[in-house]
């Protein structure tokens, strides 16, 4: 009885050993920082503080209610919620259509065609950008070209607050689609054929099959890449930090984009941590939602 | 891409950043940690041709050597603000002159006066110019000038003119450019050709053309000691109503920074004549389009009224000494260097960036060639922004309040309204260590404790701890 304790409290105290310099790491990059963050919120931390803290005040709630009565703010919570709710089912539609092809059985090349339309995923954004800015020319764009053929005026994508936010939004959809088709296709593959033999032999059709085989087995894989594409989504930062810096008009400024500039171009580090704490709250909603819909019983 | 936070990355991005502090440690990185090495960062291009300056330098001064960090525009400001946090700032730094109001608030720089003492012993006539503050352009060193004490000492100078099409004008019936803006209105509404093209790029992202406006109508842009926003001025408002005049009547294109970026293209192809800019374009229009040859030129600014040019921004880079630098003597001779007309004038052969020495400009006859002398006019007219910390900011709020009233989204005294609430906000940190100084200096209190501009005066290192 006592070996086996003293065997017991041992492997304890080598198993934290282990993981001692994961914690650490953890700790120190990551709670420590937060934490930071977090305290960073309730003072006015800017450039005057750098040169002497004599000069940091303790604002309390101060930068939150700054943040309730901020225009500009509130524009990028409305940008990236549009981002969101307009880019996100579209995104996960196209995902989804694309893993539907790539899955057919009709379809040949398979390994050809995946690759292709994972290519954007792995190409850098910044380069992707200034491809795009082509493509979006106002005059010589190619997007012009196609829509000059069906008798469609010049729209100045990057230009115009109106068409600012679609044009960033098309051009997400293409750059990120192939990592969640990616994920969906492999939701597809590991559906087993015999559900689709007795649908068959119960007679449902390919919409039927579709409905009530396919849906409901990819219902995790589902699931997992709208939290993840959600999560992601309200981050936006680098399309329009790279396309429009947040112009034209302040139709891209995204919350991101927002505490990038407050944190970093203008150091105001208090108000830039309080908008970083709202973020996190914010994105606490769909981590939430996800574990709630994940951990109910499996219906199908 | 999106942010993502990767928690798996982390304990190897814990190991690799252990793995390059103890690498750097070990080879001794921390800059300016042999004795007679001189680091310098300078930015972007200038960091790149610089160091073709440096043998000369160090042919003179044997045993000294000159180690420049080039360092892109983009991350600069973050860089010298992490660099300064963290004590690891160089001996010298190249400073775009709108930085140096925050980096004297730090306390970071030590001011010009001080290269008198330094270069007593130095016998080139730029030493004894530099020290004395002769042979230089008075509007261009307000700009550097911090509540009167001087922290940079100007590299090159900037400002901005216009450009224009000179056969186009002349295809308008514009011989010689016009010397006011009623002038110049007049010849852009025979270049719009019923509006198939347009006469003048204004791009909305930047703030220079109605701050420019602005100071040519006489506005402050400030008020009391810079602690408000004086943008209610009827000066303010007439500015910014001549600005968006411009678009409205469709001589300028609204057209944001996207557009611009094919500015050329759209300079050739005559989508617009007359571009407000910089003596960047020079080099950059002369290289890009060959085929235009002579049918582009510089004029100076025109005026609203009274004798020309008009007022135009004193900008460019200076050279600063940090103040913690254990080589002052040896970092104000590599300026003293940098500042004598021939390495002047070999910089602007490398860069097309002005020199700040008249001197330099009369010895290569640049007063008088025909691109450059628009500038040289110019230059007797500029005026600088608000050397405060918070005036980038500020440059930033009156570009979006602009760009919403040229859009037509919000009418041009509600705009100014919100301008001057916003930049009040912004101004909320100035005015309160202002008031307190004040009430130290009336408490007779002087600890050094003082706000930007009375610390850095003293020379004091701010206290609070953060540097040793």
């Amino acid at each position: 009885m006592s070996r086996v304790r003293r065997t017991t409290l041992a492997g304890g105290a080598v198993g934290w050993l282990f993981a001692a310099p994961a914690l650490t790491a953890i700790a120190v990059f990551f709670f420590l920082p937060v934490a930071a963050s977090i305290l960073l919120s309730f003072t006015d931390f800017d450039v005057y503080a750098v040169a002497s803290r004599s000069n940091l005040r303790v604002v309390g709630l101060g930068n939150y209610t700054r943040l309730a009565d901020d225009a500009l703010f509130r524009t990028a919570v409305r940008n990236t919620l549009y981002f969101v709710v307009v880019g996100a089912p579209l995104s996960i539609a196209v995902s989804f259509g694309a893993a539907l092809l790539l899955h057919a059985p009709l379809t040949r090349w398979k390994p050809a065609f995946r690759a292709a339309l994972f290519l954007p995923v792995v190409t850098t954004l910044v380069a992707v950008a200034v491809v795009w800015r082509y493509v979006f020319h106002p005059r010589s764009g190619l997007l012009n070209a196609l829509l000059a053929l069906l008798g469609v005026g010049p729209v100045d994508w990057l230009g115009d607050p109106r068409v600012a936010m679609p044009a960033i939004v098309l051009m997400t959809i293409w750059k990120n689609f192939g990592f969640n088709m990616v994920i969906l296709a492999a939701g597809l593959l590991s559906i087993p054929e015999r559900l689709y033999e007795a649908a068959r032999v119960d007679g449902a059709g390919v919409a039927a099959r579709f409905l009530h085989v396919t849906l409901p087995a990819l219902r995790p894989t589902l699931v997992f890449v709208t939290v993840m594409t959600l999560i992601g989504d309200l981050q936006l930062f680098a399309e329009p930090y790279v396309m429009t810096q947040g112009g034209p008009a302040h139709a891209t400024l995204s919350v991101v984009l927002l505490m990038y500039l407050e944190g970093f171009r203008w150091w105001n580090m208090g108000y830039a941590a309080a908008i970083a704490v709202a973020l996190f709250l914010a994105m606490l909603v769909p981590s939430l939602v996800a574990r709630a819909v994940g951990t109910r019983p499996e219906v199908a | 891409m999106r942010l993502r936070t990767d928690l798996g990355g982390i304990p190897v991005l814990a190991v690799l950043v252990a793995g390059l502090a103890a690498a750097s440690a070990a080879a001794g990185c921390r800059p300016g940690a042999d004795a007679d090495v001189l680091e310098f960062w300078a930015m972007g291009r200038e960091g790149e041709v610089v160091q073709r300056l440096v043998p000369e330098f160090e042919r003179r001064h044997p045993g000294a050597r000159v180690r420049v960090q080039q360092i892109p525009w983009s991350a600069a400001h973050e860089k010298l603000l992490t660099a300064y946090v963290g004590d690891a700032m160089p001996d010298v730094v190249q400073v775009g002159n709108t930085w140096l109001a925050e980096l004297a608030a730090l306390g970071a720089l030590a001011p010009v006066e001080d290269a008198r003492a330094a270069l007593a012993d130095v016998p080139t006539p730029a030493a004894a110019d530099l020290a004395a503050g002769a042979d230089e352009f008075p509007g261009v060193v307000a700009a550097t000038a911090i509540e009167g004490v001087r922290f940079g000492v100007p590299w090159y100078v900037d400002t901005r003119v216009l450009f224009y099409r000179r056969d186009l004008l002349r295809e308008a019936g514009v011989d010689a450019p016009p010397a006011t803006w009623e002038g110049w209105v007049a010849a852009m509404e025979r270049l719009v050709h019923g509006g198939e093209r347009y006469a003048v790029l204004l791009p909305m992202t930047e703030w220079e053309p109605p701050v420019i406006f602005a100071m040519q109508r006489g506005a402050t842009l400030l008020r009391d000691g810079d602690r408000f926003g004086a943008f209610r001025s009827p000066a303010f408002r007439a500015a910014l109503d001549f600005y968006r005049s411009l678009f409205q009547r469709g001589l300028a294109p609204r057209a944001g920074a996207a557009r611009s970026a094919n500015v050329y293209q759209d300079f050739a192809a005559g989508w617009f004549s007359i571009l407000i800019s910089g003596p960047w374009n020079l080099g950059e229009m002369t290289r890009r389009l060959p085929a235009l040859a002579d049918a582009w030129t510089t004029a100076p600014l025109p005026t609203f009224a009274g004798e020309g040019p008009g007022v135009s921004l004193a900008g460019g880079a200076s050279l600063a000494v940090v103040r913690t630098s254990p080589r002052v003597d040896l970092a104000w001779r590599w300026i003293a260097y940098l500042a004598e007309p021939d390495q002047q004038l070999a910089f602007w052969r490398l860069t097309g960036d002005l020199p700040a020495r008249p001197s330099a400009w009369r010895a290569a006859g640049l007063a008088d060639a025909p691109r450059t002398a628009a500038f040289w006019r110019q230059l007797a007219r500029v005026q600088a922004p608000p050397t405060i910390p918070e005036w980038e900011r500020i440059a930033a709020k009156i570009t979006e309040h602009a760009e919403g009233v040229v859009r037509g989204d919000v009418a041009l005294d509600a705009a100014l309204a919100a301008l001057d609430r916003d930049v009040d906000a912004m101004l909320e940190k100035r005015r309160w260590m202002l008031d307190r100084a004040a009430a130290r200096r009336a408490g007779r209190v002087t600890d050094g404790r003082d706000i930007a501009g009375d610390g850095a005066r003293a020379h004091a290192a701010p206290d609070g701890g953060v540097r040793s």
